[in-house]
């Protein structure tokens, strides 16, 4: 009548995290219809973004090489999604501390699951998130009046590189999310840092109309190689200060070696951090 | 075999402002099949000590093991054969009880069929049917505690880590988990289940362990640990803060008192415990001299030991509760 337990070892370890992760992400697609509110605010957020940028600063900022009114907004889209995509780190890191904070953390690790599985199925979960927040930031581009003009292949490239960012940057959201104290802290933490990092690219200002001292910080920051790829495959705007240097030359290579590297570095170190997170 | 064997448990903690020895040479020794209560206050140690004991946390030093494996360096296998329920009901709020028992299931490694039949064994067992399809944010605490434990009971496990099970259930909650747990002894289980509450000890341990400042400062069964604290005592309030210490020289004298020890005065609350080997007929003596003495008295009762009394008992000193522990 009931079910026995098979012991640890007799199953193959990647059979297992993948199970684990399938079993996490599917706890994770579950509570997002059952929280209604942070789905509005996340899809509210970038759309606000894009009608301020779009009609507020749109007249102010002129795009060098690219004249009329339209080459803002065409020009500002690629910064909207790679911005909204970069604060996907807020997602998991909230989501992370809140599940320590209440105990749900200890309980996953008193359990024999892969190690890995926890944070996987949320970082598959908040990919899953994030996908539908940028169809509803698409449709709003499409609105003011961004088009892609290289064809649908290329702009399923750029949404594929767009999300493989997420991907990468919901590791890092991750490894916050365990290191700090609760979700509030959590939260501001998670978000902090990307504001500078934001505004430090070419998201929302061409880099030639930056300092000349912050010009190749900007153009080498992985938020701007993301954009400058998704420009690049959506055949927009995409004005460089130093248009012979390689993030002007290598958009596409330059935004996947960042995702690799980002992706490298902070997806063992947020493992590493659940076996040994406690949540106190 | 001992079920749990723990030997100079170490652990501590350090935080920028202070450092907490939070375990300082815990030894235990569960058989197979008995339940051990770990009794102490807040702060104690306990929780740290289920953590340990569950691969949550490695020791400093010392070295436990669970049916045999060691926590540390086999914590997965001990992971596959105990059962955990933490101090605070660890459930996902936004998942109905069914939902939640199911993902545990699979994390235990059944198939979805298998984890699907195991949850709807447990929802029966725990009187969860009713409120299965619900999510936990609409349960009470005691249908929360009751979910938290059923999940832990999911892989049939053989040992069984309870971190304070009923500390925030109203009584009838309680008496309906206290069932729960026995009923788990009599399947063989074995538990080490920690608690604040000499009664609930009293009521479900085989044997029990007195947690102070993390290392154990008494052991025994709970008839033991009460023949040590002296039984009944009588709780005497008087009406004038002034006549508390007059009143404890007149009843230390009219009933025999030799160690002083084992009083209690308080001049807040007027309050004054006293032994009471002769139970209720002790009551008697204490009012009719009172009354000899024109001291006028507020209320008076006899109570059962509790966990302060062992303690005063034990250390000479009252729980104290450690502040720092309070979660922010
Ligand atoms: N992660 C941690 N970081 C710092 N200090 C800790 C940590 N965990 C426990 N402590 C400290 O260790 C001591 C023992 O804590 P523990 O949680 O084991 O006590 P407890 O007996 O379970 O208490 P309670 O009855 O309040 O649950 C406390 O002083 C607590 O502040
Ligand atoms: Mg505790």
């Amino acid at each position: 009548m009931s079910a026995t337990v098979e012991r640890p070892g007799r199953v193959n370890p990647l059979s297992r995290a993948l199970s684990d992760a399938g079993v996490l992400a599917w706890r994770s697609l579950k509570r997002i219809p059952r929280t209604p509110d942070m789905l509005i605010y996340a899809t509210i957020q970038p759309i606000m973004f894009v009608l301020l940028f779009a009609y507020v600063f749109g007249n102010a900022i002129p795009i060098p090489g690219f004249p009329g009114a339209r080459a803002y907004r065409e020009f500002l889209m690629s910064g909207i999604f790679a911005q909204t995509m970069a604060f996907a780190v807020a997602s998991a890191s909230v989501g992370l501390a809140d599940d320590m904070s209440k105990g749900l953390i200890d309980r996953f690790r008193s359990l024999p699951m892969a190690r890995s599985g926890v944070i996987a199925g949320r970082v598959v979960g908040d990919l899953v998130f994030n996908a539908f927040v940028m169809l509803v930031m698409v449709i709003c581009g499409f609105i003011v009046g961004w088009r892609w003009h290289n064809g649908f292949g290329q702009a399923l490239a750029a949404f594929a590189i767009l999300l493989l960012f997420a991907f990468a940057m919901l590791w890092v959201g991750a490894l916050i999310g365990l290191s700090v104290g609760g979700p509030e802290v959590a939260s501001s933490a998670g978000l902090i840092w990307l504001f500078p990092l934001t505004f430090l690219s070419n998201a929302f200002v061409p880099t030639p109309n930056l300092p000349s001292g912050l010009q190749p910080v900007a153009e080498w920051n992985p938020i701007s190689s993301i954009v400058a790829a998704c420009r690049h495959l959506f055949g927009n705007p995409s004005p460089f200060a130093s248009p012979d240097g390689f993030p002007a030359q290598h958009p596409v290579w330059l935004s996947l070696i960042w995702c690799a590297l980002i992706i490298a570095v902070f997806a063992p170190l947020a493992v590493r951090k659940y076996r040994s997170a406690t949540s106190h | 075999m001992a079920a749990i064997e723990a030997t100079g448990l170490v652990k501590t903690f350090r935080t920028r402002k202070n450092t907490v020895k939070a375990l300082d040479g815990i030894d235990l020794d569960v058989p197979e099949g008995s339940v051990l209560g770990l009794l102490g206050p807040n702060g104690a140690g306990k929780t740290t000590t289920v953590r340990v004991l569950t691969t949550l946390m490695a020791p400093d030093a010392g070295s436990a093991r669970v049916l045999g494996h060691d926590v540390v360096k086999e914590a997965d296998t001990v992971r596959s054969l105990v059962g955990l329920s933490g101090q605070y009901a660890a459930v996902d709020e936004l998942l109905t009880g069914r939902e939640n028992l199911w993902m545990f299931g699979r994390l235990y490694r059944l198939s979805s069929q298998q984890a699907k039949q195991r949850a709807e064994e447990l929802l029966e067992v725990f009187d969860l049917t009713d409120a299965a399809d619900r999510i936990l944010k609409t349960y009470s605490g005691g249908m929360r505690r009751r979910l938290d434990l059923a999940g832990s009971l999911i892989a049939h496990p053989k040992v069984l880590f309870l971190d304070e099970p009923t500390t925030g259930l109203d009584p009838r909650s309680r008496l309906d988990l206290w069932q729960i747990i026995r009923d788990r002894v009599s399947e063989g289980v074995t538990i080490l289940l920690t608690t604040q509450y000499l009664e609930e000890a009293d009521e479900l341990a085989d044997s029990i362990a007195v947690v102070d400042h993390g290392s154990v400062i008494a052991r025994g069964t709970a008839d033991e640990l009460k023949a040590k604290v002296g039984g009944e005592r009588i709780e005497v309030v008087v009406h004038e803060p002034d006549d508390t210490d007059r009143a404890l020289e007149l009843l230390v004298g009219a009933l025999g008192i030799t160690d002083l020890d084992a009083t209690t005065t308080d001049h807040h609350s007027r309050r004054i415990t006293l032994p009471a080997p002769g139970g209720s007929s002790a009551l008697v003596d204490v009012i009719r001299t009172l009354d000899g003495g024109g001291i006028r008295i507020a209320d008076i009762g006899l109570r059962r030991p509790t966990l302060d009394d062992v303690f005063l008992t034990l250390t000479g000193h009252e729980a104290v509760v450690d502040e720092t522990k309070e979660k922010a």
